[in-house]
């Protein structure tokens, strides 16, 4: 049986094994003294049933389509002539690919080796051997789990007890993906992370002033030899992260205020609402409007008063990310200010304060952690945004502390360092993995530094 | 001794002698509403929500130095009552008030009269202790520095100082002023709230059920705090509790569905009330 259609009968018989389990209760239950002698109700029962009858086939279901096509494949090589068998790691993967295409009727020439045609058939053999065993056992499994809990059934059996453990059970592993992939990806690029820092000290790409990636890759190839010095690429990050929050965070806080505070309420709904339209815009059309429109504005003014503007400059990426952002940081802080309770408005305006002293002194303060919680979110936001920047800033990275010459910044050269054919050890490529991890680094500090702040005044204000 | 004299709610003297309580039916002010040197006068106030009218042409007056305690069953306007006594209506969308409130023989409610000073003269304390979140010192502080009424940090300090000793805190708060106020107790953070509302020097304090979210032994604190404050300022205060109202004040207001119901000395309404309704009320048939 197909694995798509086994796990629809899983499926079916679970619901049997819930009607089963439900009406096993009820009759125990009206065979002793009436259904209130239950120790649980009789859907826990069957949901109990249900449970035993489809978690332990499930489980066992995904562990072996996780593995069965590693093995068969082992198999399926270990029968070919030794010829096949001793060949080097990458040509067997090559060969194994070509096996599964055969397998998949992917085929594009008309002459196909016939050791493979063999292969391709002893694969799908062993595969519907492998479906067939999984099936049997999955369903045989199912089974035994319902009649087992349907003869444990006595109304004395804890069902909801049971239920409740195993659906925290599942909970837990629910929490735990996030985890774990979390984890997964930190591995990943640590991992190859590591690989760039065997060829490039920790040093020079940390501490160096210098980043132009290009080099040879092949040694007849005319080429640089590379230089591998982050800081550039970093300070661009940093220039273009900081120019935007100029802009989104005095506008974003103001609107903020006025939205909670002085607004009434029908312009509130209505702006809000257009507000948080911003920060639906893709970032790609964002891009659009700062290199067609934003850009040519900077650099004619900067010419007009006699300045020398790129054409693609910091400015006018960090201004139009600035304008990005301003939603996070206006939508948060204003539901940060309206949870700031009436009754300290009350106090202030009873001692005869004014509207815009109560803002400001009672207001502010007390919404404070909120509001550095929208900023600082805000500033990752910054940081990993890639399509303004690509479009808007540049790709020469400059060292320079003027906003109107182009910079680039750390997720604009992840970008072109992994665009087009790359081999996966050279240290050009393996680069973008050592910025991914040094940027990974930093918002992580930022998060763990703004949760310390949020955490330290929420101490003090409650 | 069934007997009561009535005045309507006008003030004209017109006295009727009855033998007995005025009937539930009767919507018009019982007893003596007015002063003879008043702080605070109300004229034929009403207060609208939209359209409903939750105040319905009550005349009233605060005199000096008193304890003036405001009863009723829920709902019956006392607190939209006393929050126009300083404007504090003026922040609810929707609120309208007309009629005549003064203090001082200055209306309130004057389009030149400012409302920051108003609210400098008449203080208020609140049902929740609301404590800004800031230290205990900066939560006195607060109010006479938006005033400039002190110029110097001695004289700060000194006007911190007095106003907790008149609210009786400076001993529970001497040696941590700089703590933020939020970590007292409950009884605690109601007398900074008043200390808070001493601090500007009003002439009149308005209390809306200042004791319902505190203890009993906090509330007798509170009750004898009152009484003392009733030297320097008239105090206005809302309660449930008609053992509060007889224990702190020397004048009691009945309000029911937004009719002022009856006004009298607290010995009197509490002992021999005028009206069928009071009567119902403080005998705990309703409310």
């Amino acid at each position: 049986m197909e694995p798509q259609l086994l796990l629809c009968f899983l499926l079916l018989l679970s619901t049997a094994g819930y009607m089963i389990g439900k009406r096993q209760a009820l009759a125990v239950g009206r065979s002793a003294r009436g259904i209130r002698s239950l120790h649980s109700r009789p859907a826990y029962h069957g949901a109990l049933t249900a449970l035993w009858c489809a978690v332990p086939a499930a489980l066992i279901f995904a562990l072996w389509l996780g593995l069965d096509s590693n093995i068969i494949i082992r198999q399926v090589l270990a029968e070919m002539p030794a010829s096949f068998r001793e060949l080097p790691p990458s040509e067997q993967n090559l060969l194994v690919n070509e096996i599964k295409n055969l397998v998949n009727g992917n085929v594009f020439t008309n002459e196909v080796d016939p050791v493979l045609n063999a292969a391709a058939e002893r694969y799908i053999r062993y595969r519907s051997i492998s479906h067939g065993a999984l099936t049997v056992i999955c369903l045989s499994l199912g089974l035994v789990g319902i009649l087992a809990v349907k003869r444990r059934i006595s109304i004395n059996l804890r069902a909801r007890n049971q239920v409740e453990r195993i659906i925290t059970g599942v909970l837990i592993a629910c929490s735990c993906i996030a985890i774990l992939t979390t984890v997964g990806i930190v591995l990943s690029v640590l991992y190859e992370s590591i690989l760039f820092f065997r060829q490039v000290p920790l040093n020079s790409f940390l501490f160096g002033l210098e980043w132009s990636p290009q080099m040879a890759i092949r040694a007849d190839q005319v080429g640089s030899s590379g230089a591998f010095g982050a800081v550039p690429v970093f300070w661009g990050t940093l220039m273009v992260s900081a120019i935007a929050m100029f802009v989104a965070v005095p506008i974003g806080l103001m609107s903020a205020i006025y939205l909670s505070e002085y607004a009434n309420r029908r312009f509130r709904d209505v702006v809000k609402p257009l507000l948080e339209i911003l920060a639906g815009i893709p970032t790609v059309v964002y891009g659009f409007f700062a290199a067609l429109v934003l850009a040519p504005v900077v650099r004619n003014t900067g010419n007009s008063l006699g300045l020398d503007v790129s054409s693609e400059s910091a400015l006018a990426a960090g201004l139009v990310m600035g304008i990005m952002i301003i939603p996070f940081i206006s939508s948060l802080s204003d539901d940060v200010i309206n949870a700031v309770p009436q009754s300290l408005r009350d106090g202030a305006y009873a001692l005869g304060a004014t509207h815009s002293e109560t803002i400001r002194q009672v207001v502010l303060p007390a919404a404070l952690p909120g509001i550095v919680g929208s900023v600082l979110l805000a500033v990752s936001r910054a940081i990993g945004e890639t399509m303004i920047v690509v479009m808007a800033a540049g790709l020469a990275a400059n060292l320079t502390l003027n906003p109107l010459k182009t910079v680039t910044t750390v997720t604009v050269q992840i970008v072109t360092l992994l665009i087009g054919d790359q081999e996966f050890d050279s240290p050009k490529t393996l680069a973008a993995f050592a910025l991914g991890l040094v940027l990974f680094v930093v918002t992580l500090c930022l998060n763990v530094i703004a949760l310390y702040v949020v955490r330290k005044y929420r101490e003090q204000y409650e | 001794m069934e007997q009561a004299l009535i005045r309507e709610s006008t003030g004209r003297q017109s006295p009727t002698l009855v033998s007995r309580r005025v009937s539930r039916d009767n919507r018009q002010t019982v007893g003596d509403p007015f002063v003879a040197d008043p702080r605070m006068t109300c004229r034929n106030v009403n207060v609208y929500y939209g359209d409903k009218r939750a105040i319905k042409n009550v005349s009233l007056d605060v005199g000096r130095n008193e304890v003036i305690a405001m009863i009723g069953p829920s709902g019956c306007g006392k607190s939209t009552f006393i929050r126009c006594l300083n404007r504090m209506n003026d922040t609810i969308e929707g609120c309208r008030v007309t009629g005549e409130i003064t203090l001082d023989g200055q209306n309130i409610y004057d389009s030149g009269l400012d409302v920051v000073a108003l609210r400098a003269q008449v203080g208020m304390v609140f049902q929740k202790p609301n404590p800004f979140p800031k230290s205990i010192y900066e939560n006195i502080a607060y109010g006479p520095r938006i005033h400039g009424l002190v110029d110097s940090k001695a004289a700060l300090d000194e006007l911190v100082e007095n106003s907790l000793k008149k609210a009786g805190l400076w001993d529970e708060v001497k040696d941590r002023l700089h703590e933020p106020g939020t970590g007292l107790s409950g009884g605690q953070q109601q007398r900074l709230c008043i200390a808070r509302a001493i601090a500007v020097s009003p002439e009149v304090i308005l209390m809306d059920e200042p004791c319902s979210a505190l203890d009993p032994m906090a509330t007798a604190i509170i009750e004898d705090l009152i009484d003392e404050l009733r030297q320097h300022y008239s105090i206005v205060i809302v309660t449930h509790s008609m053992q509060q109202a007889s224990r702190v004040s020397q004048r009691t207001a009945f309000f029911h569905l937004g009719d002022l119901i009856e006004v009298g000395a607290t010995s009197q309404v509490f002992t021999n009330p005028l009206h069928e309704l009071t009567e119902d009320y403080i005998t705990g048939r309703f409310g």
